[in-house]
């Protein structure tokens, strides 16, 4: 079953080998398998700080006020005698957002997997350029390190939300952590957009120019039409968030009045005149929403392979699934205004933005139909990455469904920045971004690390994530319909809530024990890196080009040469072919056709 | 005892943790060491794939029966909330049903095509006509979610001028609430943060010798007459925040340097709310909860008892206090509104 390896350029690439050192090796590589491995474990320790944040916060909205150790041992002087305060609340809920959103959810995920697996699944020796690459990850890793030590600010870390709306972020007299802890958020972001940048021209340039001979833009895995789209919107979008933080730094620092006017604070007026928040909020959200699609999308590629490669069944509708993405790319570059239809803009632009924001529901639901028939008929290998691959999509379904009504402008008005928006984007990209990233963990651990994970860990992992995420987040649509608005630190301020302490309780158990199965996981991946059981090649028995690599990572990835490609990329249970798989490098049989895609 | 609670919580997971390991590692005795599924793991979690569409079907059951009576839903206190309601219910009910089969489809498939060893899948890539179904039905559906939200839309956001609304300005401030009443001339004075004066007191920064001014009235209160249309025009004098009123289905954002408005019209005044029965069972089930802790409820300055008001809430982060800032809203007759507008200085009256 394996390619036809001719093996001429075998020893310049053993050579290249041993030139490495430790630190050209595991520190500053080139090596997109290296680095790939790099924003993985970046990323995990980033996403154990964000989880155990939200899981503090939750503690406080469910027991308010009230001492707590967790919070002693580990806010130290921000919460004198265990009680937290509420300038740290709000510092929690808005460096939990920035760090899921950002450094887990988009670098973490889409630098780990667009890293790994472009290449692999192109037939490349690496990325176009592996210095850019090297760069792109450190510039990431002084980001990270820049947005922690954000925290041990003296006056707090920013504290305006994750989406820094001015004055509140512009104005230190505002809120304590508009100060230097805001000054380290921008700069921290500034960093992480340059590096999302270089990354994302590095991706879009390898997939263009690099693919092997026979590798046509449809006989692409969908991966990588994920991973090349996500780069695209990535190039698009980045660029006005980096231009909104540095004219916020302006407004800051150099006393310029872009996003601010007529302000009276502390009992004086301010100088600014003529500039306008709605103006920030617009740059934002242009980032905003399509940064939504930057973080699902990647997933949804990962979870067609899987479902694809599990259910040992080609992907249903591959054309539609590459046209989706493209229409979902699209969309989502022209409905950011439906984060601000009570923002104060023009009614009339609420209409529009209702308009192209339901369009988006299209191309969602063809996908989420296309997986479900992607499963029927199959013969489904149930591994751990499958099953987060379903839950995917049943987190996508149930968290989509309800942007109908957030969606919808009139809706809007009511539940705009309550638990329901909360519970709805959470599910739609939170946990199903999670549930993607954990399936390309748990599928692609063999080529990264050359052993397996313990499949048992796993399925315990996935069981309780699974249960605990719809423990948390489906009750939260309930909370938002009663009106319960978002960033409160207590709520015990209105009687009015009262009857939805309860359900907030319940809400944060679940939270918790969500957060401690995620050290099932952690010890399952940290273990498995040493004493896992030896990978096979071809593990779960998949047709992409990654699989035909030894499992010992050599410089260049093939010891000979890139095996050339025949056909697409999902030849599941092809009739006419003994084995139930047949991989791409394998030339079609006499008569064979390829199929019409 | 929160802590004492929360280290329970801990250790029952763990030693369930570990009861599940030592299942899964006895149930692994004579297998080989392949961490690749196998039928009996296709199988286990085939089965479980039904329990948990059960489960997502009993919490949704669950969460209605208990937290899904929403008075919010079906008490709305505005002439346009009624409307908003529908299309709320209309679209929870296309919601309902498309999860209720897409989670049956996935979870069921998922447990009947479980593999097994030697089985053959169905290859089966594409089919244009069922793609074309499940293309054009969403955009059926959401052609009239989409036609219904936007008559909607337009109905509230365009403010009806030839109905007279009452003209009422809302002030946000770090952390707090002012209402600018308009007075006999429904005419706003000119106002600008520049002008704020605090030591004569015109802490609404509104122009002294704009004649408008003179009959604005500023409260800490909002009274709205009922039946009566109101158009608020808001406005901030430092950060972001937003002016929610649940109850009415009313919210639009306080924006410092621009003025901003929303306008409805009250419908149900604040004692007839009280007395409609979901608020009646509401109230006394707010009031159970509070009895049980009554220490710390009255150690925190509050009255023990709640009594129902309609609520204006700040929901745009807007720093420290963002939690706590609100004004009460009482909506009353004409009558009695009269008699309480004319208990309230006027602007010039006010000064210092």
């Amino acid at each position: 079953m394996s390619a036809t390896i001719e093996t001429h350029d075998h020893e310049d690439h053993a050579e290249h080998h041993h030139k490495e050192t430790f630190i050209t090796k595991y520190i500053f590589s080139l090596d997109h398998k290296m680095i790939a491995k790099q924003y993985l474990i970046t990323g995990t320790l980033m996403g154990i700080i964000g989880i155990l944040m939200s899981i503090m916060f939750r503690m406080q909205i469910a027991w308010p006020s009230e001492p707590n150790v967790l919070f002693e041992a580990l806010l130290g002087k921000w919460a004198p005698d265990g009680v937290m305060s509420a300038d740290v609340y709000l510092a929690l809920v808005t460096i939990h957002g920035t760090i899921m959103v950002f450094f887990v959810l988009t670098a973490g995920l889409s630098g780990t997997f667009s890293n790994l697996l472009i290449p692999l699944q192109i037939g490349a020796r690496d990325m176009a350029s592996g210095f850019l690459n090297m760069v792109s990850y450190w510039l990431f890793f002084i980001s990270c390190v820049i947005m922690v030590g954000s925290l041990f600010v003296e006056a707090g870390p920013a504290a305006a939300g994750w989406t820094i709306y001015p004055p509140l972020s512009a104005l230190p007299m505002a809120s304590g952590g508009s100060g230097l802890g805001m000054t380290l958020w921008l700069v921290s972001m500034a960093i992480f957009i340059a590096s999302s940048l270089i990354g994302a021209l590095n991706y879009i340039v390898t997939v263009i120019n690099m693919r092997t001979k026979g590798m046509s833009m449809t006989r692409l895995p969908l991966t990588i039409w994920a991973f090349f789209v996500t780069a695209v919107i990535g190039v698009v979008s980045f660029p006005v968030l980096l231009s909104a933080a540095l004219l916020l730094i302006m407004d800051r620092s150099f006393g310029t009045s872009f996003f601010l006017s007529d302000i009276f604070i502390q009992g004086e007026v301010l100088h600014y005149q003529g500039g306008s928040p709605v103006l920030f909020e617009h740059l934002f959200w242009f980032l905003g929403h399509p940064e939504v699609y930057i973080v699902i999308l990647p997933a949804m590629g990962l979870v067609s392979e899987i479902m694809a490669t599990n259910s040992r069944k080609p992907i249903f509708g591959y054309r539609a699934m590459i046209a989706s993405i493209l229409a979902i790319a699209f969309l989502s570059t022209i409905v950011w205004g439906h984060h601000m239809f009570v923002s104060g803009m023009n009614p009339f632009l609420g209409s529009v933005f209702t308009f192209t924001t339901l369009l988006i529901a299209i191309p969602s639901a063809v996908k989420a139909f296309n997986w479900i028939t992607t499963l029927w008929k199959g013969n489904l290998q149930m591994n751990p990455a499958m099953l987060f691959s379903i839950g995917f999509v049943s987190t996508f379904i149930t968290g989509g469904l309800t942007g109908i009504i957030l969606g919808d402008s009139a809706l809007d008005i009511n539940v705009h920045d309550t638990y329901f928006v909360i519970a709805h984007f959470h599910l739609v990209m939170g946990i199903s971004a999670l549930y993607g990233m954990f399936a390309g963990i748990y599928h692609w651990y063999p080529k990264m690390f050359g052993r397996m994970m313990n499949k048992n860990l796993g399925y315990i992992h996935f069981w309780i994530t699974a249960i605990c995420a719809y423990g948390v987040f489906f009750p939260m649509h309930f909370i938002g319909m009663a009106g319960l608005p978002r960033r409160y630190y207590t709520n015990s301020s209105f009687p009015l809530f009262d009857d939805l302490t309860n359900t907030n309780v319940v809400i944060t158990i679940f939270a918790i024990i969500g957060g401690i199965a995620q050290i099932i996981y952690l010890y399952n991946f940290f273990v498995s890196i040493f004493y896992g059981k030896k990978a096979e090649q071809n593990p779960w028995r998949s047709t992409t080009l990654e699989w035909t690599t030894p499992v010992e990572h050599v410089h260049g990835n093939w010891p000979g040469a890139i095996p050339h490609v025949y056909r697409w990329s999902y030849d599941y249970s092809k009739p006419g072919h003994d084995v139930d798989f047949v991989p791409q490098n394998i030339p079609l049989m006499e008569g064979e056709e390829e199929l019409q895609h | 005892m929160t802590a004492l609670f929360t280290i329970i919580i801990v250790l029952f997971v763990a030693v369930a943790l570990w009861q599940m390991v030592k299942i899964f590692d006895l149930a692994q005795v004579g297998t080989t060491d392949s961490q690749i599924a196998d039928d009996q793991d296709n199988k286990i979690n085939g089965y479980l794939m039904m329990g948990f569409l059960v489960f997502i079907y009993v919490m949704t059951i669950l969460c209605f029966w208990f937290i899904g009576d929403l008075p919010l839903l079906s008490n709305a206190a505005s002439e346009h909330g009624s409307e908003v309601d529908n299309l709320m219910v209309i679209s929870m009910v296309v919601i309902f049903i498309v999860q209720t089969i897409t989670q049956f489809l996935l979870h069921y498939f998922a447990f009947k095509y479980k593999g097994e060893k030697g089985k053959k899948a169905f290859f089966y890539a594409d089919n244009n006509t069922l793609e074309f179904i499940w293309t054009i039905i969403p955009v059926i559906v959401l052609a009239g979610l989409i036609i219904y939200g936007l008559f909607t839309w337009n109905d509230i956001m365009n403010i009806d001028e030839d109905e007279d609304p009452m003209v009422i300005e809302l002030y946000a401030q770090q952390f707090n609430w002012k209402a600018r009443y308009s007075g006999e001339d429904n005419v706003l004075g000119k106002a600008n943060v520049r002008l704020i004066d605090i030591d004569r007191s015109n802490i609404l920064g509104v122009d002294e010798e704009d004649p408008n001014a003179v009959d604005d009235v500023i409260v800490t209160e909002l009274h709205l007459p009922v039946g009566k249309p109101v158009v608020f025009k808001m406005r901030s004098q430092d950060v972001l925040h937003s002016a929610y009123m649940p109850h009415f289905r009313a919210q639009m954002n306080c924006v410092p340097g621009m003025v901003t408005q929303f306008g409805f019209t009250p419908t149900v005044t604040t004692s007839e709310m009280r007395e409609t029965p979901e608020m009646v069972d509401k109230v006394k089930g707010i009031n159970e909860l509070r009895r049980e802790r009554a220490a710390a409820i009255e150690e925190s300055g509050q009255d023990l008892i709640y009594e129902f008001d309609y609520l204006l809430l700040c929901n745009k982060i807007c720093g420290t206090s963002h939690y706590n800032m609100q004004m009460k809203i009482i909506v009353e007759t004409q009558e009695e509104f009269d008699a309480w507008m004319k208990e309230q200085k006027t602007f010039p009256n006010s000064l210092n």
